[in-house]
């Protein structure tokens, strides 16, 4: 095979890949918004309205408590894990650490990476037991910043690598101190950890195995942050594979609002880091 | 401020214990004049921006870099010390090679440092960013778009911005490494004339890599070879009569090579001043013909 077949048949595989990525994409985006979207748009009332008393079973009522579930869950877990992993992605690439200890941290920060979501899930369960506890949301929180923390920090600390090392000696060269200097280091970063918070916050919003053991399979309310709670993913996992149609059909529409909620994280974080990608050392100018 | 203690350096070590140990400075002793401006030159990797940076510090931010010797501050010391470093490093600023905004606005850029080490009115930090700003002959550009990000700006008003940021924390002392390496020449000579009008006012300690930067600028030069200190004098004795064989090498070689590069930029040289510099520009340039 001579050289530049070899590089054409290469360019269509890149090329192929790239259309295959794009269309699995598409077609899932698609179908759920289509077959959610069905549900979804003839009936918007099942997203604001309490489950019934009998919701798993006739879906009586709407899937309220897992909208608010998630939100519940999701929200603070992202900010705590924000603030773990924004301080953690700051000591891996300040003087506050020597180079073999950030290089024994990030290890640490790969195996937590590559745990699959359930062994938190088990993990959090087994501290439920431990102190006494019932399912219940605040667990659920703690799961979720779990598993978000790495993926964060990751997300970060590639953000603050990618920032300047002369942008840190400009701000000591003034005489700022390393927290100073820290913080101007993280507004340089800020497109990429603005979009490794949104990343975190959209595979926390999205994942149901940490939250299956820790804030439950709830139906109602959650009254709570000791109350057992539950949140979109869970919801639709537990209804899909239900034999009522009324109950399925819910479960498309939840799909429908997590994905339209994804898709409004990832735009909302592209706009937010093209803002700031202006003020970014060689960013973009306007 | 015209009274400021020079720095001094006695026996400065710096040791890099990364994958191998290198010795970026080998023993270094060597006086800076105050107001004046020193250059240091030397070839690539003979240490010039670590002794500048082991003057305030700065080195200490990279990890793996040991030291010994010391640094004299006036009557203080600049290793040795109970001051927090960031206090040290506001009265020797330190000006990046690399033009460099801070991610925020061209006039935050110029008053984080003040910001950060005092309180300030508003009225008096807009005083503050005029006055730095017109010091680097840079406010003329940017009055009307002081809200603009600091990295819209060109290169070289960047290069002028970082010098600004620096002078507003009102050091004694500006380190600033090759400053105009990374511009293209006219930025460059704007940002050389900004040196010469500070130097009124700050001692400046600067590394470049153009021989005819040192000898347009520099009241004393100061040539490092692997480490170690070859020769420190005033510009004139250093260039016209050097003491040492290796600066000698260093001058006809080297400087050669500078004046053939730049011989393409011929325009700027009726803004020379100095007929040193000109007598020793024909030279060269006569040698390719």
């Amino acid at each position: 095979m001579d050289r530049y077949t070899e590089q054409r048949l290469f360019g269509l595989l890149a090329r192929a890949s790239a259309a295959l990525i794009v269309g699995v994409l598409a077609l899932v985006v698609g179908v759920t918004l289509f077959r959610g979207g069905r549900v979804f748009l003839t009936d918007p009332a099942v997203a604001v309205t309490p489950p019934g008393s009998r919701y798993m079973l006739d879906g009586g009522g709407g899937f309220l408590h897992a909208v608010l579930g998630s939100l519940f869950i999701v929200v603070p877990a992202t900010v705590i894990a924000m603030v773990l992993s924004l301080s953690t992605a700051i000591y891996l690439q300040s003087d506050y650490s020597s180079e073999r200890t950030s290089e024994v941290i990030n290890m640490f920060l790969n195996v937590l990476w590559g745990t699959p979501p359930i062994v938190y899930g088990v993990f959090v369960l087994t501290v439920i037991i431990a102190v006494g506890a019932q399912t219940s949301l605040i667990f659920g929180v703690i799961a979720i910043a779990i598993f978000q923390y790495p993926i964060m920090t990751r997300y970060a600390d590639e953000a603050l690598k990618a920032a300047p090392d002369t942008v840190k000696e400009a701000s000591y060269g003034v005489g700022a101190t390393r927290f100073e200097t820290a913080r101007v280091t993280v507004r340089a970063a800020l497109p990429g950890v603005i979009a490794g918070i949104i990343m975190g916050f959209a595979r926390g919003i999205g994942d149901a195995a940490t939250v299956l053991f820790t804030a439950g399979r709830s139906t109602q309310m959650p009254g709570g942050p000791f109350d057992p709670a539950t949140t979109l993913p869970i919801l639709i996992f537990e209804q899909a594979a239900s034999f009522n149609a009324e109950v399925r059909s819910h479960a498309y529409a939840a799909s429908f609002v997590l994905i339209v909620a994804v898709l409004a994280l990832i735009v909302a974080s592209k706009l937010l880091a093209g803002r700031y990608a202006r003020f970014a050392p060689g960013g973009r100018h306007s | 401020m015209s009274n400021q203690p020079a720095l001094r350096t006695e026996n400065l070590e710096v040791t890099y214990t990364g994958n191998r140990k290198v010795t970026a400075l080998d023993g270094v002793s060597v006086d800076f004049a105050e107001n004046a401006l020193t250059a240091i030159i030397g070839p690539s990797g003979c240490g010039k921006s670590t002794l500048l940076k082991s003057l305030n510090r700065l080195h200490e931010i990279q990890p793996n870099a040991e030291i010994a010797g010391e640094v004299h501050f006036g009557d203080q010391t600049v290793y040795d010390t109970d001051d927090p470093l960031p206090e040290i490093r506001r009265r020797i600023g330190y000006v990046p090679q690399t033009p460099t905004p801070l991610p925020m606005s061209i006039y935050n850029n110029v008053a984080y440092g003040a910001k950060i080490h005092g309180d300030y009115s508003r009225e008096e930090l807009d005083d503050l960013v005029e006055t730095c700003l017109r010091k680097v002959n840079l406010w003329d550009e940017v009055e009307d778009r002081l809200d603009d990000p600091g990295a819209a700006l060109s290169t070289g008003q960047i290069q002028r911005l970082c010098l600004a940021r620096s002078l507003a924390v009102e050091p004694e002392i500006l380190l600033c490494d090759e400053v105009t390496s990374a511009l293209d020449p006219i930025s460059a000579e704007q940002v050389e004339e900004t040196l010469e009008s500070l130097k009124e006012e700050y001692t400046i300690i600067m590394v470049t890599h153009s021989m005819d930067q040192a000898r347009r600028l520099a009241d004393d030069v100061v040539f490092l070879y692997l480490g170690e200190l070859v020769e420190a004098n005033d510009a004139r004795t250093f260039f016209e009569n050097p003491q040492a064989d290796r600066t000698k090498e260093f001058i006809s070689g080297h400087g050669a090579s500078t004046y053939l590069e730049k011989s393409s930029d011929e325009s700027d040289s009726e803004t020379q001043t100095d007929e040193q510099v000109d007598g020793s520009r024909d030279r060269p340039t006569a040698v390719e013909q």
